[in-house]
């Protein structure tokens, strides 16, 4: 009446290991796959196969065939492989393949072997070749790693934001390393190889010869290693047969093994379960398999045929050509269950609703003693979760059975574990439908959280399963956006592609940005309300100009900087000024950056459009940062010519000054030993007054036409600075004063002999000059002129301080 | 945290092997970090680098770093922060450079950054009222942020509105009013100390002792709050009273027994110590104060500055900005001065506008060139034309009113087609006020009190025309136009898109206490005169 229970194997006292088909494979394969390039994604994903790779010596005519195939067998679909020659095949995390080519190529398919894209890892990676490529995945995306010919490792973390990293040499290299592996360990991906019996670490910028802990001296060579799912462990195998287990930071050892066996296994990978403490290794040889842990002993497995193994979040997939396996720990509530002659809750609770089924009164007795020992709660959870490990849906059912049948037993049990139970073994027993072929185990289902269902969809929807991602998303009851609408706009999407296809064959729909067909795509896009949404499309359909517009109108100005910059880099100089000069806005954001970063172009914008002002404005700028006085004059001189086609006289005379200004500064500083350079006029007259050069001001003052007032006011101050009275008194009769003569009485820094002269009264500021002896009468002061005119506003400036608080006295 | 953008540029000194850059995302950065890196690069030592980007990332920065050879060195992330509160009623963008890059290098990268902001505030206080704006900026903002709302689906729809009405207002609108001399007491604590982020760095003119004190301004100062809005001449007065008061609650303890005195020191003594550091503080700034101004014959320029706001006596004040430059009083006072006369008499004359300018830069350098292109080009320095030119002003403001305004305002927009447009704004709203006997600073009667009485913020003007329901066609209505509730319409948000000054925050403080509701300021930067000439100036490369 029921499966018979899955078989357990123990290593050592609590580990136990169970094996089951998942599949049997519908391929009929006739080569072996150790003949073939094979790539299995992670999560039941797909299988690619790449035939007679290896064989293009031998015979030119056959050419490579590249076949992806579901996990259950099912042909997905093939093309015969045109391109070069392939070192490695790998899925991203999206079940794209990835072609890693001997020249650093990876070309870029989906799962139904049409061509996405490409790229490159580099030229160095180009003229050294790729001896061996990984794909790895980390919370950045997927990544590659190449170690070329010259024994140097590059990679690129993340393929969808392609930055590639070349790692550091590792010194004395001379052979290509035994075995090597990725390790991404505080969001650092780093790459660990080993070369003969030394171990060494390669990061970013420096390379580190390692030792794990607890390894045996005489261990010998390392041969192969592996690293597990989630980067925490790391396990070494070498030419002794012996095996090192521990943590991937090399920080602690966990356990060791001898296996004897000398020869190098053709795989090995790690098979643990997520939450558990349990960690143990799978080793595989041609003929046979071994699982090695924290124990003496090991378990073995023969292999019939050649396998392949596919390390899983909970598990090993094991390939083969006619089977399809799965090995797994085997977790606790299935353990107790299943266990013979197990007396936990929940195998007690199974026999019990067996003994029902039969109408027999021990159905009774056994559930009488899970009740004694109040466990009736624990063996209902025991045989929802064991059913979640189950494969066989007869077994699930029949543990989902005694769940119920148990619940019948309790006051308030909740009811939603065993609601969502059911739940998710329907959706898991569809996608495991040999059909379909996504042999999804339970940990790895949303639930917890590896997968969320709309990866799950995004899953379907890629397989073009739309009916099955339908009927899942109305199953559970998903939202319309996140679910049915969502996978309608996919299935629409296609069928039109398929529309286009069939309008216009000789379209080249495999290559490209995916459509073929821009201008529909366009007249689609048009009706995206947002034009922000619009612009990245059309930038990847190559309508430049017209996302530029898009951006702009979507005000955003950081898109309209990325259209712009790429814009700069796609069309050539002039087509790109010339789209610039229709788009005010890109073009003034395109003169922000190159005001900063560019400035040689702004000048070429300038001169485009003849914009004589702003580039005599960018002269006057670059003569700022010329060095020698010849260079400034030189760059002033260009904006002068500037300047001049601009018909900006008033600028042009400005800068004749400078230059005739910088000239003399020259000279005055030549004959003086003083700098005079970069002083503006004023200050360059006042420094010699007070220098006591006065013939020389005086011949500035001519020269530049400096106004009387100004000459006055500065030669004043100067004067009273230096403490010159004699001149003053000198230049003060020279001719009328333009500014009157109370200047003369307060200059700006009174000196000692005429302080505190200043009227502090509001009324008659007429104020005889205390340090002139020529007594000359003041007139009033343009600011006293101002004061007279009689505003009605009276400002009050009370300009008697309050007293300050006494200090508190210290209590 | 306000200036930690600043990535000090000298060389940090650190070496834990990690850098970590809070910047906002300019190109000079970039280029300076970019800098550091490769340095390291050269000499070998390896370090970690990120890059925090505040308010967001732009994709000219990333693009800069790549061309730098630096892209993959750095990682990138962003500090989405928009709005720093700081007082009860101000909130500031911390933007200054919003001013420069919009109004003269028409670089609308921060309309985003502004649309965000009003985004975050209405989720966070419901739904506005009705939105008001002037100005090109204004209404681009306005619609990105409705944009981003339509977006969002809001949640916040459903909740009780905190906010009335919204003032979007371009800075460009009024450049008048942030020219002139600050006379309210935070206005010229700004001027002359310069408000850093809510809090002022006073000197050792000030704290009468040897080292510089930082202070924060807000209304927590108890202090301060009395005196923040006031007239710099009612100031000391209110002040000697307060001191007055503190001594006379010093002198209870004389006469207490025990007991009080036990009472005293563990209730009052603390907040009387507190205060009595305030009070002596802010006295010691308003000597620094009047010691500064009075060096500069402050008065004079006032009155030169009210004569402009006037139109009267231009000549004399030509004269007296002439003097000015010539005596090299201050270059950013000097450019401030002719800004205004340019902007309040419709551009200079041709004569003055020569003139004026080689004056200038004979006394303060011949680079000035650039910034006299710069000011031209935003319209702050513009010489008189026959005819037909409008000047910023104008342009802005005639752009977005129509004919179907009714009301005061609308025909003084109107006339600002005509010549000398902010005489005939000032004529038809009555920025002026009409003097009857002697202006009354400590007990004033309208706006004008912030500058002395002789003029009322241009800015603020328009604000208060609106909430009198003189109508105004802005950019249109938005939201429940029926009944809000009515205590949320006493809460006014204005914006200042450029920057607002500590003057016009007063000036609004006062009409909201006169009309009995609140004004509540967002700002890309609090400004002044001289923040603004600086903004104008161009550096030496």
């Amino acid at each position: 009446l029921f499966p018979p229970p899955p078989q357990f194997t123990f290593l050592g006292q609590s580990l136990g290991f169970r094996k089951f088909e998942l599949y049997t494979m519908e391929w009929s394969l006739k080569e072996d796959l150790r003949d073939c390039l094979v790539a299995a994604a992670p999560y039941g994903g797909p299988i690619a196969l790449l035939k007679n790779n290896a064989r293009k010596e031998k015979s030119p005519g056959v050419r490579p065939l590249l076949e992806i195939y579901s996990a259950s067998g099912l042909l997905l679909a093939s093309i015969p492989w045109k391109s070069g020659q392939l070192v490695q095949l790998g899925w991203t995390a999206s079940e794209d393949l990835l072609c890693i080519q001997e020249d650093g190529t990876v070309l870029v398919y989906n799962l139904f072997c049409e061509f996405k894209r490409h790229f490159s890892m580099g030229n160095e990676v180009l003229q050294n070749h790729v001896l061996e490529a990984k794909v790895f995945h980390t919370e950045y995306g997927t990544g590659v790693a190449i170690l070329t010919g010259a024994h140097r490792f590059s990679l690129t973390t993340n393929i969808d934001d392609l930055k590639l990293r070349r790692m550091p040499e590792v010194p004395g290299l001379q052979k290509p390393p035994s075995c090597w592996a990725v390790l991404s360990q505080d969001r650092v991906t780093i790459i660990l190889l080993a070369v003969g019996q030394d171990l060494y670490l390669l990061d970013n910028t420096s390379c580190s010869v390692v030792t794990p802990p607890g390894m045996s001296p005489s261990a010998g060579a390392y041969l192969q290693m592996a690293v597990s799912f989630n980067y925490r462990c790391l396990a070494l195998f070498t030419d002794t047969g012996y095996i090192w287990m521990g943590l991937a930071t090399l920080k602690e050892k966990l356990c060791e093994f001898n296996s004897s066996i000398r020869s190098p296994p053709k795989q090995m990978v790690w098979c643990m379960r997520p939450q558990s403490r349990q960690r143990a290794v799978v080793v595989a040889w041609d003929r046979q398999l071994m699982v090695v842990g924290n124990s003496t002993e090991c378990i073995r497995f023969v292999l019939d045929e050649d396998s392949y193994l596919v390390p899983e979040l909970d598990g090993v997939r094991i390939l083969s050509r006619t089977s399809h396996e799965f090995l797994h720990e085997i977790p606790e509530a299935s353990q107790e269950i299943f266990k013979i002659a197990s007396m936990a809750p929940g195998a007690l609770l199974l026999e019990a609703q067996k003994e029902y089924e039969k109408e027999s009164q021990k159905a009774d007795e056994y559930l009488r003693e899970i009740k004694d020992q109040k466990l009736l709660p624990e063996a209902v959870s025991q045989c929802i979760e064991a059913a979640g490990y189950e494969h066989e849906p007869d077994t699930q059912k029949s543990l989902l059975r005694a769940a119920s049948f148990g619940k019948c037993f309790i006051d308030k049990f909740p009811a939603e574990s065993f609601v969502h139970m059911c739940q998710d073994l329907r959706v898991l027993n569809a996608i495991r439908d040999y059909q379909i072929g996504i042999p999804l185990t339970f940990t790895q289902y949303p639930l917890y959280k590896r997968l969320t269902i709309e990866v799950l969809l995004d899953r379907l929807v890629l397989r073009r399963l739309y009916p099955l991602a339908i009927r899942i998303c109305e199953y559970l009851r998903l939202s319309e956006i996140q679910g049915v609408s969502r996978i309608l706009a996919h299935w629409a999407c296609y069928k039109v592609r398929r529309q286009l296809e069939g309008l216009c064959p000789s379209g080249n729909l495999s290559l490209g940005w995916g459509w073929g067909r821009p201008s529909w795509a366009v007249v689609l896009l048009e009706y995206e309300p947002r034009s922000g949404e619009q612009v990245p499309l059309l930038l990847k359909m190559k309508r430049s100009k017209l996302a530029l517009s898009k951006a702009i109108e979507s005000g955003d100005t950081d898109l309209v900087y990325t259209v712009v910059l790429l814009l700069k880099n796609e069309l050539n100089r002039g087509t790109f000024f010339m789209t610039l000069q229709n788009q005010p806005v890109a073009l003034s954001l395109y003169r922000q950056f190159c005001k900063h970063q560019e400035r040689e172009t702004l000048k070429d914008l300038y001169n485009q459009d003849d914009n004589h002002q702003e580039l005599g404005n960018f002269h006057v700028h670059s003569s700022y940062s010329e060095k020698r006085i010849e260079g400034r004059v030189g760059a002033l001189q260009n904006a002068l010519d500037e300047y001049y086609k601009a018909k900006n006289e008033f600028a042009a005379k400005a800068t004749e000054d400078q230059i005739k200004l910088l000239r003399l500064q020259r000279h005055l500083q030549e004959d003086f030993d003083k700098p005079y350079l970069d002083l503006s006029l004023h200050d360059t007259v006042s420094n010699l007054i007070l220098d006591g050069h006065h013939k020389r001001a005086e011949q500035l003052y001519r020269e530049f036409k400096i106004p009387d007032k100004r000459y006055w006011w500065l030669k004043i101050s100067a004067l009273a600075n230096r403490g010159d009275w004699e001149e003053m008194e000198k230049f003060s009769k020279s001719k009328k004063s333009p500014i009157g003569y109370l200047p003369l009485s307060c200059p700006p820094t009174p000196p000692p002999c005429c302080g505190g002269v200043r009227g502090r009264g509001q009324g008659d500021r007429r104020v005889s000059m205390s340090c002139a002896r020529a007594g000359v009468t003041l007139a009033a002061s343009p600011s006293q002129r101002l004061r007279g005119r009689g505003l009605p506003r009276k400002i009050q400036w009370d300009a008697t301080p309050p007293v300050p608080a006494q200090p508190p006295l210290a209590v | 945290m306000g200036r930690a953008q600043g990535a000090s540029h000298s060389p940090p000194s650190l070496c834990d092997g990690r850098f970590c850059f809070l910047v906002r995302p300019r190109i000079k950065t970039m280029r300076y970090i970019a800098d550091i890196v490769n340095a390291d690069k050269m000499s070998g030592r390896s370090r970690k680098y990120k890059i925090i980007f505040s308010p967001q990332k732009f994709y000219a920065c990333e693009m800069v770093l790549e061309e730098e050879g630096v892209f993959g060195d750095v990682t990138c992330d962003e500090w989405s922060f928009y709005l720093l509160p700081l007082d009860e009623d101000i909130i500031s963008m911390e933007l200054p450079e919003f001013f420069r890059d919009y109004f003269l290098e028409g670089d609308h990268r921060w309309i985003n950054s502004v649309a965000r902001a009003l985004q975050l505030l209405n989720s966070l206080y419901g739904p506005f009222g009705k939105a008001y704006g002037i100005g090109r900026c204004a209404k681009m903002s306005y619609e990105l942020w409705r944009d981003l709302e339509e977006e969002s689906e809001a949640d916040g729809q459903g909740r009780k509105p905190e906010i009335g009405n919204v003032f979007l207002m371009d800075r460009d609108t009024d450049y008048v009013t942030a020219l002139c001399s600050q006379v309210v007491y935070e206005g010229l604590v700004d001027d002359t100390f310069r408000i850093k982020c809510g809090s002022v760095d006073f000197g050792p003119d000030v704290t009468s002792s040897d080292k510089s004190i930082k202070v924060l301004l807000n209304a927590q100062d108890k202090v301060f709050s009395q005196i923040r809005n006031e007239h710099f001449s009612s100031v000391f007065g209110f002040l000697s009273q307060k001191s007055r008061n503190l001594q006379a609650q010093y002198d209870r303890r004389r006469g207490m027994d025990i007991k009080q005195m036990k009472n005293f020191v563990s209730q009052e003594l603390k907040g009387l110590k507190q205060e009595h550091r305030l009070l002596s503080l802010h006295i010691g700034a308003c000597e620094s104060i009047m010691k500064k101004k009075t060096k500069q014959d402050f008065q004079e320029m006032i009155k030169a500055e009210h004569s402009l706001l006037e139109g009267f006596d231009i000549r004399e004040s030509t004269s007296f900005i002439e003097e000015h430059i010539d005596r090299q009083v201050s270059p950013i006072e000097s450019l401030r001065l002719m800004c205004l006369l340019s902007i309040t008499e419709n551009g200079l004359i041709p004569k003055d506008y020569r003139s004026l300018k080689t004056q200038y830069l004979q006394s303060y350098g011949p680079e000035h060139l650039l910034t006299f292109h710069n000011l031209k080009r935003i319209g702050l320095l513009t010489e008189q034309s026959a005819g037909e030119t409008l000047t910023a002003v104008e342009s802005k403001v005639s752009k977005l009113v129509t004919d179907r305004a009714a009301g005061k305002i609308t025909d003084a927009f109107n006339s600002l087609a005509r010549k000398s447009n902010f005489r005939a704004i000032s004529k038809k709203l009555g920025l002026i006020p009409r003097v009857d006997g002697e202006y009354d600073l400590k007990m004033p009667r309208d706006m004008a009190y912030v500058f002395s009485g002789a003029y009322v913020p241009l800015s603020c003007k328009i604000i208060e025309q609106v909430t009198l329901g003189r109508g105004w066609v802005g950019l249109g209505l938005v939201g429940p136009t029926d009944n809000p509730a009515w205590d949320s319409q006493r809460v006014i948000l204005a914006v200042f898109l450029g920057g607002c000054t500590f003057s016009e925050i007063a000036a609004l403080r006062f009409l909201g206490k006169e009309r009995g509701c609140k004004f509540i300021f967002l700002t890309t930067a609090i400004t002044n005169s001289a923040r603004m000439m600086e903004a104008m100036i161009e550096a030496k490369a």
